[in-house]
């Protein structure tokens, strides 16, 4: 299986601020991937980074075995659309794609056009009196129709109404049948995710918190709870991700490639967002007690 | 690359170069005019023996478009710096969509360097052919007038330095600022700024001017008076030499001393103690009057000064003209060059 990203020790630094730091992590190819994270955790950089836009300032980073940005061929591997999703406001759409036509050798002219004409855009508008979900479609098609080999979307939902959102989606779902593009797509709206990622990474303050296939996820993340008890006393093959209590009962998310055979446990089926939401809670709690472990040390 | 960088600076380029067309409507329409103004009289005044007349009459025709067009030649490369320029790359910067841009197919070194090229020499040609135009509608002013040097800056080729130049500046400016007004502010200032400088410092000094004496007599005298208040000063007229850029005159003795105030004193005490003429306050050298009244202290004055003290003169001599136009023109492409470099170099390194 090759990468279709691959980073080690990966990091960006803005002056004294690191906005991305020592993150290594592995994305298939042939997935649509969720980059999911806190706002900060370092997504955008990320991206910006997979793209060519910005460079490393530390570690290293290939999209497609190659180096980001580094020549037309490897621009033209790659598809990009950027948050809010950046277009000429004084050209219009046909202007836009007569562009991506200039700019890009593989460039398919026909399915730029045929994309516009089933969203039911005029070509003669001009970009900036587009409104957001169309300007959101239309950064897609050029990106979509220089056929790169990965497509990487920075939050290109967010600020797009719920209709829009599902439109756009759709879209993407459908480019992704037809041509077999690899996605990466950012979003901290994870019911967005779950309707078309079937791989997910959970990205908190640059490192990876857990990046695996939706179903597989799904599969082996449970919602266990019974009567109050330390969660210490679990098998060891079942890692707590979250943990609360009452004063009778105890209600834990596990991650156990076996089955929960503790009859004293009820075991309900876990959602893509309670399990973003648990891992973003433990990583946060990692870094509270490795805070407050530094301050005891003091 | 070309294509796009075109696309979307056409409307932009319809704007000036609109504008270039109906100054072109404007001096065709009034040049051959001046052509035939100039030919039946400044052309035959020797004939009629009086050119001074002929002449003036002559300026004093279309001398307010004269004005504007001069003006125009100063000011285009300006605006071509702020508002080509500086908007370039900063508005790409400021709106987000260099996103788009350099995640095309085309490296942005590329991208950078052909948008440099191409609104460049469309700077470069607009400027050109302003420059070309005026130059034309003026050369029978520019006979007359017999100073080549004054609107130097107004004519041939040097105007398309300051255009590649301002250009340049303001990509530039734009590239680090990466905020359009802001970007357009400090282009225009740095743009003026580094045209005066450059015309006060580093101009003049081009060429070494070449020197010449002339004897001290009632032609080389202008005339004698006090400055602003200052000590009595016998002023030195600027020698018949056409199209000559003066640099300084003063009147010197063998070994090369000015002429003090002393010396003046004790060789012409007549000359102050009279109710002699001086030059009105707050006058210049040239505003100086010349002394009619006392003419015979002055012809004295002058005679006996004539014996030991001489004028020279500091000037560049009208066959330099083309040295200058072509060294200043390659200054400031040079200069454009260099910031052109910066500009790519900036976007490649330090905008990522």
């Amino acid at each position: 299986m090759t990468a279709v990203l691959e980073t080690t020790g990966l990091g960006k630094q803005y002056g004294k601020r690191w906005a991305l730091h020592d993150c290594s992590l592995t994305i298939p190819e042939g997935r649509v991937v969720g980059l999911v994270g806190p706002n900060g955790a370092g997504k955008t950089t990320l991206l910006q980074l997979a793209a060519g836009l910005l460079t490393p300032t530390a570690g290293t980073i290939e999209v497609l075995s190659g180096r980001p940005g580094d020549g037309p061929d490897q621009l033209g591997r790659v598809g990009f659309v950027a948050q809010d999703t950046p277009t000429y406001s004084r050209l219009s759409v046909s202007q836009h794609l007569r562009m991506g036509g200039l700019l890009n050798p593989h460039w398919d002219d026909e399915l730029a056009a045929r994309r516009i004409e089933v969203l039911d855009i005029d070509p003669r508008q001009r970009a900036g009196s587009l409104s957001g979900g169309q300007r959101a479609q239309l950064a897609l098609t050029l990106a979509i129709a220089k056929r790169p080999e990965v497509l990487l979307l920075d939050e290109p939902v967010a600020s797009l109404d719920p209709l829009a959102r599902r439109e756009f989606l759709q879209v993407l779902m459908e480019v992704v049948a037809e041509h077999g593009v690899s996605v990466v797509l950012s979003s901290h709206l994870v019911a967005d995710l779950e309707r078309v990622c079937d791989y997910l990474v959970v990205l908190v303050a640059s490192h990876v918190q857990v990046a695996d296939d939706v179903a597989e996820l799904l599969a082996t993340h449970h919602r266990i709870s019974g009567p109050r008890r330390d969660s210490r006393g679990l098998p060891a093959d079942q890692h707590v991700i979250e943990e609360s209590h009452t004063d009778r009962q105890t209600t834990l998310l596990v991650q156990t490639d076996q089955p929960i055979l503790d009859p004293a446990w009820t075991t309900r089926s876990v959602t893509l967002e309670d399990l973003v939401l648990a891992y973003m809670g433990q990583a946060r709690d990692e870094e509270r007690s490795r805070k407050s472990g530094l301050g005891v040390l003091r | 690359m070309i294509r796009f960088a075109w696309l979307q600076f056409r409307n932009q380029a319809a704007v000036i170069f609109g504008g270039l067309a109906v100054v072109a409507i404007i001096l065709a329409i009034t040049g051959p005019h001046l052509v035939h103004l100039y030919d039946t009289t400044v052309a035959t005044c020797a004939t009629h023996g009086d050119c001074s007349t002929a002449t003036g009459e002559f300026l004093k025709s279309d001398h307010t478009l004269q004005i504007l067009f001069d003006a125009l030649v100063v000011v285009v490369p300006g605006i071509i710096g702020v508002f080509w320029g500086a908007p370039l790359i900063a508005r790409e910067l400021e709106s987000g969509t260099f996103r788009l841009a350099w995640t095309q197919s085309v490296t942005r070194t590329r991208w950078v360097a052909l948008k440099l090229g191409v609104v460049g020499l469309a700077s470069i040609a607009a400027v050109g052919l302003l420059s070309l135009m005026v130059t034309w509608w003026s050369s029978p002013i520019d006979r007359a007038n017999a100073s080549m040097y004054t609107p130097f800056d107004q004519r041939d080729l040097v105007p398309l330095g300051y255009a590649a130049f301002a250009f340049v500046l303001g990509v530039l400016c734009g590239v680090l600022i990466r905020r359009t007004i802001p970007a357009m502010a400090t282009t225009l200032v740095a743009f003026v700024a580094t045209r005066l400088l450059f015309n006060h410092f580093v101009l003049p000094k081009l060429i070494a001017p070449t020197q010449r004496s002339f004897a001290l007599n009632g032609v080389t005298v202008q005339g004698f008076g006090q400055m602003n208040g200052g000590p009595f000063t016998l002023f030195p007229a600027n020698p018949n030499i056409p199209n000559a850029w003066f640099y300084s005159t003063q009147f010197v003795d063998r070994a090369g001393h000015p002429l003090s105030t002393q010396a003046l004193t004790s060789a012409c005490p007549l000359l102050q103690s009279g109710p002699g003429p001086s030059a009105p306050a707050g006058g210049g050298v040239e505003s100086a009057v010349p002394a009619p009244g006392a003419g015979s202290a002055l012809h004295d004055c002058i005679t006996k000064l004539g014996a030991t003290y001489h004028e020279v003169v500091a000037f560049q001599p009208a066959n330099r003209y083309w040295s200058f136009q072509w060294l200043e023109l390659a200054l400031y492409l040079g200069a454009a060059v260099v910031l052109a470099g910066t500009c790519i170099w900036w976007v490649r390194h330090r905008l990522s």
